[in-house]
């Protein structure tokens, strides 16, 4: 400090007698806290984490549910032998099983035996049909490792070498159509967040440059007492992740509540026609822990991103001002 | 310290504000910028202080070209040159202390390091009793006496003033001159930018005079 003069200072002690200083207090933050504009911001930022989180569990669902059809699906194949003349049906049904048994990846092949065909026909036929007198195609039932399945090209070589009529119905076309969808759902999912996200930067680079300049002249006063940009561009980034956070916790909140209370529903529910009804098309409705993960990661970004963004936008803004004096 | 060369400033595309300073600030000098109203004092005062580039003409601060000053510098430059606005610029959401201490704030200072230091000059200035008050508490010469402390508190190598004293009554306009005087006695040089008159028959100091914006010294 400067040295004082020692009576200049006895005259401003005697207008001021000493008192016993206060413990101080928790410094003010540079930026004031809210106003009405920042809890409209936490709010639109509560409000689209509460959205993305939706279609994050949503997305998760849909996958979730499309894996379980997948595999059930992928376990199993189907030979189906069609009959002719003079073909000797059950020694072709012994060879394709015999054929199949033998490739790698297959758990075991079994004949659907006469009477099964039989009760499988019987809606449509009625009772008491005679199976030699009809020609009914009849099938083997391959059971597969879906960890490792077979190589099905190769199997239906084999299989149209030594039986002619046989054709083998891997069920190719349910799963390929059921990974296009789920592929479909999961990617219309991630461009709706996508756009979510990007509503949320575009609101948080309008409050921000809305913000900056209701607090012009606090910019303006640390530029004067010599705070460097990115000081600056820190006080109001710290501001900003503030109220980020809030409405991103606020909303993820909202949102774990929503799924909670729909896995809770569906759980009370169960056995009654409107659950089984969504439990035939989504399985269990729950999102799991990684769809809970999955929100907090979306709490975590949308807080990340509004940071990031307000960051950048206050450096933009300090640039304008220092280019406008520049140019002034 | 801060050479002014043939320097001419306008605004935009209007007319010249300024036209042919040229001055030298010495380190430890003390004087009176005054004119009329509109004459360009503020603006002076915005060269001076870095917040404005000349539309031509040599201005030199602390041995450095002006126009070769990057913007990164200047945060630094600005730390060695106190102000004190004619409208104080106080932040009213903190408090006379903490508007006090931003300059060291700013550098990113732990509040335990300085905080003796602001208090002392708080004591300095007279506002000892008025540090935990929120400035628009604050009588108009106590908003004065804060921002000067504010200007003072990183002990500037050169002080501007814009009207210090305009408004404050003639007792605490005479005590604030006493203040600044003090002030350049430990070393600092001082600029006040007033048109006041009976302020600047208490001083014998040199007095440089703007008019039509051309400037005249009177040493």
């Amino acid at each position: 400090m400067i040295d004082r003069d020692p009576a200049e200072e006895a005259e401003h002690e005697e207008a001021a007698p000493a008192r016993p200083e206060r413990t101080p207090r928790k410094s003010a933050p540079i930026v004031p806290p809210q106003n009405v504009a920042g809890s409209a911001l936490i709010l639109v930022i509560a409000i689209m984490t509460f959205l993305s989180c939706l279609t994050l569990g949503a997305v998760t669902l849909v996958r979730d549910t499309a894996a379980t059809w997948q595999t059930q699906i992928a376990r199993e194949a189907t030979i189906q032998i069609k009959p002719a003349e003079g073909f000797d049906m059950e020694a072709g049904l012994a060879t394709a099983q015999r054929i199949v048994s033998g490739f790698a990846g297959v758990r075991s092949a079994s004949i659907v035996g006469a009477e099964a065909t039989v009760r499988l026909l019987e809606p449509w036929l009625g009772s008491g049909l005679d199976i030699d007198e009809l020609p009914v195609p009849r099938l083997v039932i391959v059971t597969i490792d879906p960890a490792s399945p077979p190589d099905f090209a190769a199997m239906r070589t084999a299989l149209s070498a030594e039986v002619p009529q046989a054709s083998l119905d891997d069920h190719r076309t349910w799963v390929d159509r059921l990974v296009a969808m789920a592929r479909t759902t999961v990617t219309i999912g991630i461009s709706v967040l996508a756009l979510m996200l990007a509503a949320t930067v575009l609101s948080v680079v309008f409050a921000t440059r809305g913000a900056m300049a209701g607090n012009g002249h606090i910019i303006e006063v640390l530029h004067f007492v010599g705070a460097e940009a990115r000081f600056i561009a820190g006080e109001f980034r710290r501001h900003f992740l503030l109220t980020g956070m809030k409405g991103a916790a606020a909303g993820g909140l909202a949102a774990i509540i929503v799924l909670v209370a729909f896995s809770w529903w569906s759980s009370r529910n169960m056995a009654t026609p409107e659950a089984d009804q969504a439990t035939a098309l989504f399985g269990n409705f729950a999102i799991g822990t990684a769809g809970y993960a999955g929100v907090a990661l979306v709490v975590v970004a949308v807080g990340a991103l509004t940071a990031a963004t307000s960051h950048l936008t206050v450096v933009s803004y300090l640039g304008d001002i220092d280019a406008r004096h520049h140019d002034g | 310290m801060i050479r002014f060369e043939n320097v001419g400033l306008r605004y935009g595309m209007g007319p010249e504000i300024l036209r042919d300073i040229s001055f030298d600030l010495p380190e430890r000098s003390f004087q009176f910028l005054s004119g009329p109203s509109g004459a360009g004092k503020t603006t002076l005062l915005r060269l001076l202080f870095l917040s404005l580039k000349p539309t031509r003409g040599l201005i030199t601060v602390f041995n450095k070209d002006r126009a070769r000053i990057t913007r990164r510098e200047l945060p630094m430059l600005r730390r060695r040159i106190g102000v004190v606005f004619q409208d104080f610029r106080l932040l009213d959401h903190m408090t006379t202390y903490e508007n006090v201490a931003l300059p060291l704030r700013v550098r990113g200072r732990e509040e335990a390091t300085y905080r003796s230091d602001v208090i002392e000059l708080l004591k300095w200035v007279g506002l000892g009793e008025r540090m935990h008050v929120l400035p628009p508490v604050l009588s108009g010469g106590e908003k004065q006496r804060a921002a000067i402390a504010r200007a003072l508190i990183e002990q500037p190598e050169i002080l501007l003033a814009d009207e210090p004293t305009g408004n404050v009554d003639p007792p605490l306009a005479r005590r604030l001159l006493r203040l600044f005087i003090e002030l350049n006695r430990l070393g600092t040089a001082v600029v006040i930018a007033t048109h006041d008159l009976g302020l600047m028959e208490q001083v014998d100091a040199r007095r440089m005079i703007l008019a039509d914006g051309r400037l005249e010294i009177h040493d």
